[in-house]
């Protein structure tokens, strides 16, 4: 059976502007041959989770500069979960220090990546990591 | 022509000869690599000599410090009277965390202060909005009344020194609470000084912090300037941002280009819905650029920086002042510019970025702390960032002369080049239409876009170098330490909060926000009102609040 083409979406939770990252990263994933859904800046966890799901998305990458990451990320787990989205892989990025590492894990975080690695490295991970949903 | 016949063909004879020496020695090594440009990727010769400058027309060009085009400096004594202020970022956490931090840079020979606030207050919400949660505090001091500024500038001398803020969309509000509390504590406002950010334009194209729509945007800030020029004469409404359309992933060009013309964009919105002569505005403009980690590109872009503002005042605008000629900047190193791995190493980037823009002549500088690509610096990292300053002013020798690079054939070449190719960008934005008008087409979104998805992949294949991150890098790296935000600052702000909101007169604050409303609906200036409105202690948001019900919400069109 043909694989699909893999979709993901890059989000912004919380109220922090820096998008340089998400907007590199979406383009990045585009070029990677992904079917990529970016929401722009200041989305809430309610939303991100909302949007994932109407998208049918395999995974989906947060990204956060502003220190927030500590609530968002594991809100927007949580937010994905009660809409019965378990299958959505959810990965992170930003300025994360290495001491959170573990409670963004235990949340439900499949990967966490921080200032420094190559685009490519990202994309082979997903590419290791990732298994697009097949439903229909 | 800027050198004689006789010296130009003396010139080009050994530069042949020069250049066939060249080519011997390449054949016999060749170079280590083949491209050699800026970290703009602005491809840079083996030599620059007379031919490169030969063009240049001394008075209208370089000239003398304070002297039209101000290239080598506005002030006529250079940093003899007087260093660049040293201005450190700094704000996290409550009003009194940020306020005792304030005490102790002002104690270890900080002479200006500069205040980062946390997203909710950036962005015009209270701590109590559900969008909010989990920010209060993380990368800034969170402001929610008039009572929070009361305990920021607590024992601060507000007639003495200057308070640069950096705020946005509710720059308004928060400039009306410095008024006010400088009011309350007996200072009038011909004597405070300092600066409001407030520079939406590039919010829209780089940083992403806005509220309302373009023109509203710069609505406000037109208001703020006519209030300036009439009220508080010492202050800057406007510090027309660079610094984040680089950290955005611009090049240097870019850079200066769009904060240019973003200057010229509040510069026709002042004279056309103001009315008020460019003269008696415009010497409060101020800018705010990036020092990045290409040493005399950077250089060359503050020179330029400074001879295009004074060609576009007095040939563009008409300014007969030369005040509004003068181009005064604040400068901070790159944030973009440092690696998370091996981070002492940022020491010696923003000592060298620091030089630059000394070199560059700026008038004040803001120095990034080792850690700050990891979280918001300790007070030790701070103290490293400030000293760097310090030492260079010092110790280093480079403030003995002014503008000690000027002449140089490289430097006037790149300085030459940066203004060529910004009036290229310039020119075309004007063909759109202006900056709003491009904004609204996604053109300056889409060359930054364009810009850092090109610069990372050079990272990536090692076609530019970062040291200890894709050359150098060691594994397993001792951890550093690191400031943490306590998750109880947010509940201790929302109980402020609550406790301002239940003492304070309700009627007071209803009459203060429908007063701001009417302001807004009838186009009024807003500052009288929204002064008055934090007085009878509105809170932020419900300020920001009558912005977003008159003038609508602008939402991120998301483009990659």
């Amino acid at each position: 059976m043909a694989k699909r083409r893999l979709r993901i979406m890059v989000a912004k939770p919380g109220l922090d502007g820096h998008d340089r990252g998400a907007r590199v990263l979406a383009r990045c994933f585009r070029d990677a041959g992904y079917e990529t859904i970016y929401t722009g800046c200041h989305q809430t966890p309610e939303e991100i989770a909302a949007a994932a799901v109407q998208e049918d998305v395999d995974c989906l990458g947060l990204s956060c500069m502003s220190g927030a990451h500590r609530f968002l990320f594991p809100e927007t787990v949580k937010k994905l979960r009660e809409l019965g989205a378990d299958d959505i892989q959810v990965i992170g990025g930003g300025i994360i220090p290495p001491a959170d590492f573990q409670l963004l894990y235990d949340a439900g975080l499949k990967g966490i990546f921080v200032p420094g690695i190559a685009l490519d490295d990202i994309v082979k991970w997903i590419e290791e990591n990732i298994v697009p949903n097949i439903k229909d | 022509m800027y050198f004689t016949k006789e010296l130009m063909d003396k010139s080009s004879k050994m530069a042949r000869k020069w250049e066939d020496e060249v080519k011997k020695a390449v054949a016999r090594h060749a170079d280590q690599k083949d491209d050699w440009s800026t970290v703009s990727s602005l491809p840079i010769n083996r030599l620059y000599g007379p031919e490169d400058i030969k063009d240049i027309n001394f008075e209208e060009d370089i000239s003398y410090p304070g002297q039209f085009p101000y290239t080598r400096g506005n002030q006529v004594t250079g940093y003899r009277g007087r260093y660049w202020t040293f201005r450190m970022f700094s704000g996290f956490g409550s009003a009194k965390d940020t306020n005792e931090r304030w005490h102790q840079l002002l104690d270890a020979g900080q002479t200006g202060l500069s205040t980062a606030f946390d997203f909710p207050t950036l962005m015009g919400y209270d701590t109590d909005n559900p969008k909010a949660r989990g920010e209060c505090g993380k990368c800034g001091v969170a402001i929610d009344t008039l009572e929070d500024f009361m305990v920021l500038v607590d024992g601060i001398p507000m007639d003495k020194i200057t308070t640069s803020m950096t705020i946005n969309p509710p720059a308004t509000v928060l400039w009306a609470m410095y008024c006010a509390a400088a009011e309350i504590k007996g200072v009038p406002l011909t004597k405070i000084g300092g600066t409001i950010q407030n520079d939406m334009l590039k919010e829209f194209i780089a940083q992403k912090t806005f509220m309302c729509p373009p023109e509203p945007s710069v609505k406000l800030i037109s208001d703020t300037v006519e209030f300036g020029t009439r009220h508080v004469p010492k202050w800057n409404t406007i510090s027309i941002s660079g610094y984040h359309i680089r950290e955005a992933g611009s090049t240097a060009v870019q850079e200066l280009a769009f904060t240019l013309r973003d200057g010229m964009e509040y510069v026709e919105d002042v004279i056309k819905r103001k009315g008020l002569d460019v003269d008696e505005f415009a010497p409060r403009l101020s800018f705010f650029f990036n020092a990045h980690i290409d040493f005399f590109e950077e250089i060359a872009k503050m020179r330029a920086a400074r001879r295009i503002w004074a060609k576009a005042m007095r040939d563009r605008y008409k300014a007969r002042n030369e005040r509004s000629w003068w181009m005064r900047f604040h400068t901070q190193t790159a944030g973009c510019s440092l690696t998370a791995q091996q981070p002492y190493n940022n020491v010696v980037r923003t000592a060298t970025e620091a030089l630059s823009a000394v070199l560059g002549g700026t008038q004040s500088l803001h120095t990034n702390s080792l850690d700050e690509v990891l979280c918001l610096p300790t007070d030790h990292a701070v103290q490293i960032a400030l000293r760097t300053q310090q030492i260079i002013a010092e110790e280093t020798g480079v403030t003995n002369t002014i503008d000690p690079l000027a002449g140089s054939y490289f430097v006037e070449a790149l300085t030459n080049k940066m203004e060529e190719q910004a009036w290229e960008y310039i020119h075309k934005i004007d063909d759109m239409g202006g900056m709003v008008a491009a904004i609204d087409r996604g053109f300056p979104q889409m060359e930054l876009a364009d810009a850092a998805y090109k610069f990372q992949k050079q990272i990536d294949s090692g076609e530019k170098i970062m040291v200890g991150v894709n050359k150098y890098v060691i594994e397993d790296e001792p951890e550093i330490p690191l400031l943490e935000i306590e998750d109880r600052i947010e509940k201790e702000q929302l109980d402020r909060l609550n406790g301002v909101k239940r003492k304070r007169d309700s009627k007071a604050v209803k009459k203060s926000l429908g007063d701001m409303r009417n302001a807004c609906k009838k186009a009024e200036n807003v500052m009288p009102y929204c002064i008055e409105a934090v007085k009878n202690l509105c809170t932020l948001q419900e300020i920001c609040d009558v912005y977003r019900e008159v003038y609508g919400e602008y939402r991120d069109p998301a483009m990659y």
